[in-house]
């Protein structure tokens, strides 16, 4: 097989920015499973949630997705907090997190999924934006607008939620408590009110996720299930509960689908996250970037 | 009662149960019978891993489908015959049940979980990209001309079939269930790490579970191909499997092997009618909304509000 330059360097370039999106979409893995033990398997419901509801807002109103999804952003919020009310309540506080707990995010996701299904279809939706059509040259280079705007937002929505863990002190209070709940408690902290708004800051990461997810391709709501394997392959390759960690497998694994698409093909893309993932958690499962 | 005895009883009924069904003239009873019948055997496996063990499964469709493509592979390779097509799948899919344990189990449960959701995805993408079973245009299965004990037509021989594979299922576990096996499993689910300390040996164990639960459900995935006359990727490979097998032992109890059961019968004939009377898409979000609030509001399903009731009488 030949590797061509160009093709060498479009690949790379292609997966870079395809890795700062995947990073958005599982950096709220990363606080939810990674740092508060929540496994929400249901994480890509909320960002093809995210995608329809900037599509149809871009469609009513004509706004930016990316725009209208940091105005809704509060909303998925609210629904974090209540999601996770109800899944203290019934599952933590009794114990049985592990598997009813995982039961019922999977109820969730599908329960999305096929309500998504009966209001829309399964057509796939696109969005035009301003941008959608421009690409930059740089030499052999394509910089292709549609995944360069999502890039750049995701990246700096990826570094902000790092800055504000380490940085604030409700920041610091999350991590303590993915560090140990019960000190946080003898501290005067009560862990499950850190908790929901941890969750419901994640939700609120994946309902932005989802207005770049649109920007850069088509949308339909079956697609979420290709995105879990690919959520925990970057959580648990970069490290569990690592920010930093999560942009690296993100970029790890972007390269590594676009080299993939580029040379194999893309229908053999969707591969890539799973070999990944038994990878990771064959040889190295504290990840990357683990502590 | 002794295992041997319902192992007779179970089969003993599964025969009357064929013999009876000669006298329904309706074929369509032979089709919707035959699919709550694969929902009881992916149901029953299922909660041989899922409820004995506590290790959550979501690749359920990943196992059903290697069943049924092994028989693609075997009806295009050899026109191999049905018996041979049922053992194979089985076996199939138990290696597979093995392969994913043995690299996940000996982790957090949660991995495990993780990890057969992806493969489902995985093993999607490798069946679409293999042309000889079909790939993503899907293949033609002819039912065989020639249909063996006399029978009218071929769907009630896989309806049979199916009969005597649920009732395989059953005495399977129902005998792990009921030996140290299923004693040891319990063990696992209630604490592993106390388990472990107590000489359960539980990785072997749990890759016991796997494999037996994977071959369950490769073995009701096995006569699928035949059953549709055409099988396409995204048929074996349906979600409706995965929530499916999860929703009914949950539904209907997850500590014994009558809940599945009576979950699949439920649940399974709920679909067959709403199916019928309104649309497909709208069993899916019943059989989602159920899950949800049965786990919600009654985790122990069914069988749970019995065992209450029974105990409050006593």
């Amino acid at each position: 097989m030949e590797f061509p330059t160009a093709l060498v360097l479009n690949a790379i370039i292609a997966g870079l920015l395809l890795g700062g999106f995947y990073a958005a979409l599982s950096v709220g893995i990363s606080i939810s499973f990674g740092m508060l033990d929540v496994v929400n398997i249901a994480h890509p419901a909320f960002i093809i949630l995210g995608s329809y509801i900037a599509y149809i807002v871009n469609g009513w109103m004509g706004v930016d997705p990316i725009v209208v999804s940091l105005v809704v952003s509060p909303l998925f919020f609210a629904l974090g907090i209540l999601l996770y009310r109800i899944y203290y309540v019934c599952f933590e506080r009794r114990g049985q997190e592990s598997l009813r707990g995982l039961a019922f995010f999977f109820g969730i996701l599908f329960i999305t999924e096929v309500a998504l299904v009966l209001i829309f279809g399964v057509d796939y939706r696109m969005v035009r934006t301003a941008y959608s059509e421009t690409t930059w040259r740089l030499g052999p280079v394509d910089f292709p607008m549609r995944l360069v705007v999502p890039f750049l937002v995701s990246v700096t929505m990826v570094v902000g939620v790092q800055l504000f863990l380490t940085h604030t002190f409700f920041g610091r209070a999350v991590l303590a408590v993915a560090q140990d709940p019960l000190a946080l408690r003898l501290m005067g902290v009560n862990p499950t009110r850190v908790k929901g708004l941890a969750f419901a800051l994640s939700i609120a990461t994946a309902g932005v996720a989802g207005a770049f997810l649109i920007v850069i391709q088509p949308v339909q709501p079956a697609i979420g299930r290709e995105y879990i394997g690919l959520v925990f392959a970057i959580c648990v390759l970069g490290g569990m509960g690592s920010i930093w960690g999560t942009l690296l497998g993100a970029f790890v694994l972007g390269i590594a689908e676009s080299f993939t698409s580029t040379f194999f093909g893309p229908s053999w893309a969707p591969a890539v996250s799973f070999g990944l993932l038994l990878a990771a958690l064959g040889f190295k499962p504290s990840g990357l970037l683990g502590r | 009662m002794k295992n041997r005895t319902f192992a007779a009883l179970a089969f003993a009924t599964a025969v009357a149960v064929i013999a009876a069904s000669r006298l329904i003239p309706n074929d369509y009873f032979f089709s919707a019978a035959y699919t709550v019948l694969q929902f009881i055997i992916l149901a029953t496996a299922w909660n041989i891993l899922g409820g004995y063990t506590g290790y959550v499964n979501f690749g359920s469709a990943a196992f059903f489908a290697t069943g049924a493509y092994s028989s693609v592979f075997l009806y295009k390779a050899l026109h191999a015959p049905l018996v041979v097509m049922i053992v194979t799948g089985t076996l199939a899919a138990g290696l597979l049940g093995l392969a994913v344990g043995y690299l996940t189990l000996r982790m957090r449960g949660v991995f495990f979980a993780i990890a057969t959701l992806a493969l489902a995805v995985v093993l999607y993408t490798f069946v679409v990209n293999w042309d000889y079973v079909g790939g993503a245009r899907g293949a033609y299965i002819i039912q065989p001309r020639v249909i063996p004990f006399g029978l009218p037509r071929y769907i009630h021989l896989l309806y049979s079939a199916m009969v005597l594979m649920t009732a395989l299922a059953l005495v399977i576990a129902r005998a792990i269930e009921t030996s140290t096996i299923g004693r040891g499993l319990a063990a696992i689910r209630d604490d592993e790490l106390a388990a472990e300390c107590a000489g359960v040996p539980t990785l072997r164990l749990k890759l016991f579970s796997a494999t037996v639960s994977g071959a369950l459900m490769g073995m009701a995935g096995t006569t699928f191909p035949y059953y549709l006359a055409y099988i396409e990727p995204s048929a074996a490979f349906s979600l409706s499997y995965a929530v499916n097998s999860i929703a009914m032992p949950l539904i209907g109890g997850m500590m014994s092997w009558v809940g599945p059961v009576i979950g699949a019968v439920l649940l399974g004939s709920v679909q067959q009618i709403v199916q019928v009377t309104i649309s497909s898409a709208w069993n899916l979000l019943i059989v989602g909304v159920l899950l949800v609030a049965f786990v919600t509001l009654a985790p122990n399903g069914i069988m749970g509000w019995v065992d209450a009731w029974r105990r409050k009488r006593r």
